[in-house]
């Protein structure tokens, strides 16, 4: 019964968002306040419906409903409750319903945090959420009901989640991936209203700006999640494998960096502005090609679900109709959106475009590389696979090419800069950045590598540029705290994202080229060196936890012959599903990671592993958290607020006189 | 020609060049990164040129798993229940690998006709068989149809 009860209520939310879709964007059209301002209170309803449904469904797996379907194929009695909470996204049908919940989301928090804006606006963006949210609820309905049941014989217990899911990063990956996925979305909309309208000032811009911000930050940090789960679960110590489902996240993340400084130059310049809309197009379609790409079955990855081909036909219609739709409305109303304001060669207009045109092109390529194998199989009937050697090649020089534009842009001025204002303000910043990154590595490490070298030679030129643009920017207040001061956040965010650039940069290069490993069989009480540090086994025992039992190797590790403590690397079989797993051990540090994968018993008590020494690689995900924190404190910039009472007073005004309009 | 026109004329031209260039360099980094995949019975037949990278896919033989015991050596068959091919490996196998399973692996064939392999896959959900092993026993099964036809040689 209960379970009918999620149903009833997703259909419910189906209803209201078709009359999400409907109402307010005809509202707007016809200029009929009523209509208009029914998109609120819709849209809140919307949210507590779906809301209601995913707490249903959250339910069902709590208590162990076995005669639904998803519950039975994604859970088990003796799962413990975290993951039976979160075994809901474990699987297609749950997954998608947290996706559609996560829009919903966002949908109510446009309509709250939009009081600012002119009702007709915000009508138009809610009603073009709310037919997105029709979509994706539609499909659920059709094609992948999360609440379907088996009849007449439900079995009495569940076949368990995917053990490699059974993990902490499988909790938060998947809800903070789908957030910053659906955030952009919501700038889709902004972009779609702005179409629907022909308003596309800056204003607009400085409306959309927090909430393409706040969504970058967020996939941002749902992208490194990923990451660091894959290098602490899936055993060979990588962080990202160009894998293509690993793929879409990246383009729309690299869509939506080129977005975010493209809202900047349409904000302060008023030029860009096609640009601008059709990057958040762009974007938005980067985030549904993901959910193709894992829901239609096309592709064999870590992620893809299985599934039937119907439900890639639909989400391949739900693509063509929003994205189609959405480019023919550009292709008419863009034309209209000429800029007036020009600017010279070398400006940081010119600077920010090269940054724009460096990420789509990158983009671009990857998108190439993922979908070139399928396209290769449609014609050809043959198999391929695209290796990480085609995206590194073209990846790695474009990133290149960006981060010495990224050093100078922020120092240069809007509509002309002269060229030697800035060599002579980059000249010994550049020169200071090379030694560094030759005497860094040398110095920390005591090793040499030309690629490293450059990484770290990148990382220095963007620190130390931000340097010197700080100073420049405090120079002539009266003292560097009262300068700091009344620097605004949105500067402020931009600093730290860019940081995050320079700490990630750092992370990378030190790991790729200085990481070691050393695959080895071990005896009890022998031993392997690796560089200063050295690992005993000390034996094994046998273990069990609440749906595994399983092997614990127990291993000390010394560095430079004292001892640092030890590592429990495990092998695990999991009860019901008959599944082996392994269970890495890492010591992390800030400056190197140490690793062991346990491999398996032979003769004599001996186990197969390896070890690895990763030095730097958390500043991987470090220089991903300082980026989505730029993100947020530019969100959070004042400008964006102050605005909002001026706005606000004028959108009394329109109010006021749309409240005359159907009395006249 | 004006002289709008002729900046314009350049900004098209320069736009023209710099995209067939990216496009001229990425088919080309395709082209160079490509891994064709061969099933166990193409390379038994010496369709594959020795040396060459590409990917191979199978059933790994029930009873043809060797490792080594002192060292993380292994090898073993995979088959598409035609022709196999002998896959030589060093390092962890992954979490799925057993006998009578589908795996993937990436590397290339030496002269005596073993497979070195770089990269051995195996799918972390068992009850999916990944499309190129499918791919596989498919083309297996139908050149088996054939060969019963001609009294299969072998």
């Amino acid at each position: 019964m209960i379970p009918e009860l999620g149903q009833f209520s997703l259909i419910l939310a189906f209803c209201l968002s078709i009359l999400l879709g409907i109402l307010p964007i005809v509202g707007a059209a016809r200029n009929n306040f009523l209509w208009m301002s029914l998109a609120r209170p819709l849209a809140a309803g919307v949210f507590v419906f779906l809301g209601l449904s995913i707490g249903i469904l959250a339910y069902t797996f709590v208590t162990d409903d076995f005669s639904v379907q998803i519950v039975a194929a994604q859970s088990n009695s003796l799962l413990p409750m975290r993951y039976k909470l979160t075994a809901l996204w474990g699987g297609h049908e749950g997954s998608f319903l947290l996706w559609t919940f996560m829009l919903a989301g966002w949908m109510l928090m446009v309509s709250i945090y939009s009081k600012s804006m002119p009702v007709q606006f915000v009508a138009r963006v809610l009603g073009v959420l709310g037919v997105l949210c029709v979509c994706y609820i539609l499909f659920m309905l059709a094609t992948s009901n999360p609440f379907a049941r088996i009849v007449p014989l439900p079995p009495t217990d569940g076949s368990d989640l995917n053990t490699a899911l059974q993990d902490f990063g499988f909790i938060v990956h998947p809800p903070t991936l789908y957030m910053g996925y659906v955030g952009f979305s919501v700038v889709f909309a902004f972009a779609i209203a702005a179409l629907l309208s022909g308003r596309l000032d800056a204003a607009w811009a400085r409306w959309c700006r927090p909430w393409a911000n706040f969504a970058w930050a967020i996939l941002t940090i749902g992208i490194a999640l990923g990451s660091w789960w894959a290098y602490y679960e899936l055993g060979w110590g990588g962080w990202w494998a160009w894998d293509p489902v690993e793929n879409p996240p990246l383009i729309t993340w690299l869509f939506g960096t080129a977005l975010i400084h493209s809202l900047a130059v349409t904000e302060k310049r008023g030029v860009f502005k096609s640009w601008t809309v059709l990057l958040a197009i762009l974007a938005f379609a980067g985030s549904l090609l993901g959910t193709f790409i894992t829901r239609s079955g096309l592709l064999t990855s870590v992620h893809a679900f299985a599934s039937d081909p119907t439900r890639g036909v639909f989400i391949l219609g739900i693509l063509v109709v929003t994205v189609g739709g959405a480019l023919l409305l550009y292709a008419l109303r863009a034309p209209l959106m000429k800029s007036t304001v020009g600017f010279s060669l070398v400006s940081r207009e010119i600077f920010l475009l090269t940054n724009n045109v460096l990420l789509v092109v990158s983009a671009a390529s990857i998108f190439l590389g993922t979908l070139f194998p399928m396209v290769y199989q449609a014609i050809t009937d043959d198999l391929i696979s695209i290796g990480p050697p085609y995206f590194n090649a073209i990846f790695v020089p474009l990133m290149i090419i960006l981060v010495v534009f990224l050093g100078v842009g922020p120092m240069s001025r809007w509509k002309k800069t002269s060229v030697e204002y800035l060599i002579n303000q980059i000249s010994r910043v550049f020169l200071a950045s090379l030694i560094v990154g030759v005497l860094l590595p040398l110095a920390v490490l005591l090793k040499f590598s030309i690629a490293a070298t450059i990484c770290i030679i990148l990382a220095s030129w963007i620190l130390l540029t931000i340097g010197k643009d700080l100073m420049n920017k405090v120079a002539n207040k009266s003292s560097f705290i009262l300068g700091l001061y009344s620097l605004p956040l949105s500067y402020y965010g931009m600093l730290f994202a860019h940081t995050g650039i320079a700490v990630m940069l750092i992370g990378v290069g030190l790991t790729t080229y200085f990481s070691s490993e050393r695959s080895v069989l071990l005896g009890p009480m022998e031993q392997v060196e690796l560089g200063s540090y050295t690992f005993v086994f000390n034996g094994h025992e046998e273990i069990r936890g609440p749906n595994y039992i399983g092997d614990r190797a127990d291993i000390s590790v010394m560095e430079n012959g004292s001892d640092i403590g030890s590592l429990f690397p495990e092998r695990r079989i999991y009860l019901v599903s008959g599944t082996p797993s392994t269970e890495m051990a890492i010591d992390a540090g800030l400056l190197r990671d140490l690793f062991i994968t346990l491999g398996e018993e032979k003769e004599g008590g001996a186990w197969s592993m390896t070890v690895y020494v990763k030095p730097f690689v958390r500043w991987i995900w470090l220089g991903a958290i300082f980026m989505a924190l730029g993100g947020t404190i530019a969100a959070g910039d004042k400008r964006y607020r102050r605005v909002r009472g001026r706005e606000a007073y004028k959108n009394n005004k329109e109010k006021s006189e749309a409240y005359l309009q159907p009395a006249s | 020609m004006k002289r709008h026109r002729k900046r314009k004329l350049a900004v098209i031209i320069f736009i023209t060049l710099g995209l067939s260039a990216t496009i001229g360099l990425t088919l080309f980094a395709l082209g160079q990164n490509m891994n064709m995949f061969y099933t166990p019975s193409q390379v038994a037949l010496g369709e594959v040129e020795v040396g060459r990278n590409f990917r191979i896919g199978g059933m790994v033989k029930e009873g043809t798993f060797i490792s080594a015991m002192d060292s993380l050596r292994v090898r073993f068959e995979t088959t598409d229940f035609i022709h196999s091919v002998p896959i030589e490996y060093e390092g962890i196998l992954p979490d799925l690998f057993r006998e009578g399973q589908g795996i993937v692996a990436e590397g290339s064939v030496d002269a005596r006709g073993v497979f070195n392999a770089s990269r051995v896959l195996a799918k972390h959900d068992e009850n999916y068989m990944s499309q190129e092993v499918k791919a596989a026993l498919d083309a297996a099964s139908a050149s088996e149809a054939g060969q019963f036809l001609q009294n299969r040689p072998e």
